[in-house]
């Protein structure tokens, strides 16, 4: 019984991205175009125009999150930050195939800023004063937040504080686990290296409860709507933002320009509801912060 | 640097953790890594058959792939523990009890076939033979493979910080993530917590080495 509910998930699972990816497939039209750029159009010196002189640019985005950066079985990753990421790219006169995308977990997005290994980072990366410490932020360009995602069947949690005794699920070292540890410390952390990994416990009653951004909760319940359903509120803010070198501040403000932009001629929009829009409804797109 | 000092409760949260999975996993994989090595060299074929079934599957698969299996997939068809820790310590155990069983094997391989034989022709049986002639002479010549084994087991116990086990690696990532200025020495200082470990099993081995050396 156990087994067939768990090949039965896994068809969901790969339906979905199957799903996914099809979408990224036929999106085309939500992709801005690459504008007819000239490097020369930029100060020299700056970052715009030694990318937009090499027509290339390297990416670092996640790639196992659903709606925002996975990547399919295409090797291309898929979801609403590499969307935003194409938007920049575009704006620089890069071509989507020009686009190099690398990996970043949660764990290696400032190192790989700080040495250069990747020129921004789209990454489900919430802006912090930790990190404005080492590396610069534009955006933000989506404010997410944390929530709490449970069984189907789980009636006695209905919020943060009622995980007090409860074992939650999350992933070590990220934000959503630490505002846990800090603000709900009587709840017992479960703390696993993927998010992923927290879906298999909860189905089988290991765990009670998974948290982390609503985002990310919201791309699990849509592929399994009978396992799992969301509670509560969002309880925290975290705007993410698109990381890039300190002090380049000729090239943040740029970005900045660029996804006001992208709010006006609705290519903002158009990306999210190519991506995350499946699943959620349309946010207004939030103030970027010129810091 | 701050961060490694200012942190140093984690650190030590984590190197005990450390510590534990090891102790815990290297008696257990000693103990069944033995039984496994009497398994492969004993008269009954379903006995040998077993220990070289179970050798060449465990040692021929992943560690990662194992934790998958003891953490996400046994719970499913009903084997579960109370608690990730337990099912990483039986993970490290299984795993570790392959090398084990096939190092001890060869310990007994390298004690003279006249040994076992002049056992049996005073009437003592296999077990006997094994427990009082042939294994103590086995371990003495095992204990330099037996101590790198465990460091590798050492070392090993970093997989369980992806599977809900809070040890140094895993205060590694934490502290890291929370650190963004601070990465390389936060790292450096799990590195050096893991040699904290490993090389004192190292001065141990050959400290152990010397003691038990014997003229053949």
């Amino acid at each position: 019984m156990r087994t067939t509910r768990f090949a039965a998930a896994a068809a969901v699972a790969a339906s979905a991205a199957l799903v996914l990816a099809a979408c990224g497939d036929d999106d085309g039209g939500a992709t801005a175009e690459p504008e007819d750029v000239d490097a020369a159009d930029f100060e020299e010196g700056t970052t715009m125009a030694e990318l937009a002189e090499a027509g290339s640019i390297t990416i670092g985005t996640k790639f196992d999150q659903p709606l925002f950066g996975l990547r399919g079985p295409s090797g291309d990753p898929e979801g609403f930050d590499v969307e935003i990421g194409k938007i920049i790219a575009a704006k620089l006169g890069i071509a989507e195939d020009d686009i190099e995308w690398v990996e970043t977990q949660s764990a290696n997005r400032e190192p790989y800023i700080q040495d250069g290994r990747v020129d921004i980072v789209v990454a489900t990366y919430t802006i912090n004063d930790d990190r404005k410490e080492v590396v610069d932020f534009a955006g933000p360009y989506y404010e997410a937040g944390q929530m709490i995602m449970v069984r189907a069947d789980e009636e006695e949690i209905e919020g943060p504080d009622d995980l007090a005794g409860k074992s939650v699920c999350s992933v070590e070292g990220s934000t959503p686990a630490e505002n846990i540890r800090t603000n709900y410390p009587d709840a017992n952390l479960e703390l696993f290296g993927a998010y992923s990994d927290c879906l298999e416990p909860l189905r089988q009653g290991q765990v009670d409860a998974l948290t982390t951004d609503n985002v990310i909760l919201a791309g699990y319940v849509s592929e399994s709507p009978d396992d799992f359903k969301l509670v509560g509120e969002q309880f925290t803010e975290e705007p993410y933002g698109i990381g890039l070198q300190k002090d380049d501040d000729a090239f943040r403000d740029w970005i900045n320009d660029v996804l006001e932009e992208s709010y006006d001629d609705g290519s903002w929009e158009a990306a999210w509801e190519a991506t995350a829009g499946e699943v959620l409804d349309t946010p207004e797109p939030p103030a970027v912060d010129r810091y | 640097m701050d961060a490694v000092v200012s942190n140093f409760d984690l650190y030590w949260q984590g190197f005990r953790m450390t510590l534990v999975l090891t102790l815990i996993s290297a008696v257990a994989a000693l103990v069944l890594g033995t039984l496994l090595a009497a398994c492969r060299v004993s008269p009954v074929v379903s006995l040998r058959w077993f220990g070289a079934t179970y050798v060449e599957l465990v040692r021929n698969v992943p560690l990662t792939i194992l934790f998958f299996f003891f953490i996400f997939v046994a719970p499913q068809i009903g084997i579960r523990t109370p608690s990730f820790f337990v099912s990483a310590c039986v993970a490290l155990s299984v795993y570790t009890a392959a090398f084990v069983c096939e190092a001890v094997r060869s310990g007994i391989n390298s004690v003279g076939v006249g040994q076992a034989e002049a056992a049996r022709s005073i009437g003592l049986t296999f077990t006997q033979t094994l427990q009082l002639i042939v294994l103590p002479q086995a371990f003495r010549t095992v204990v330099p493979p037996l101590i790198n084994i465990f460091i590798a087991l050492t070392k090993n116990t970093s997989v369980a910080g992806g599977f809900a086990v809070t040890e140094l690696f895993a205060i590694g990532r934490r502290l890291a993530n929370a650190n963004p200025a601070d990465v390389i020495p936060v790292l450096v200082g799990i590195g050096v917590c893991y040699l904290i470990l490993t090389i004192p099993s190292g001065i141990l081995a050959n400290w152990v080495e010397r003691k038990v050396a014997f003229a053949r």
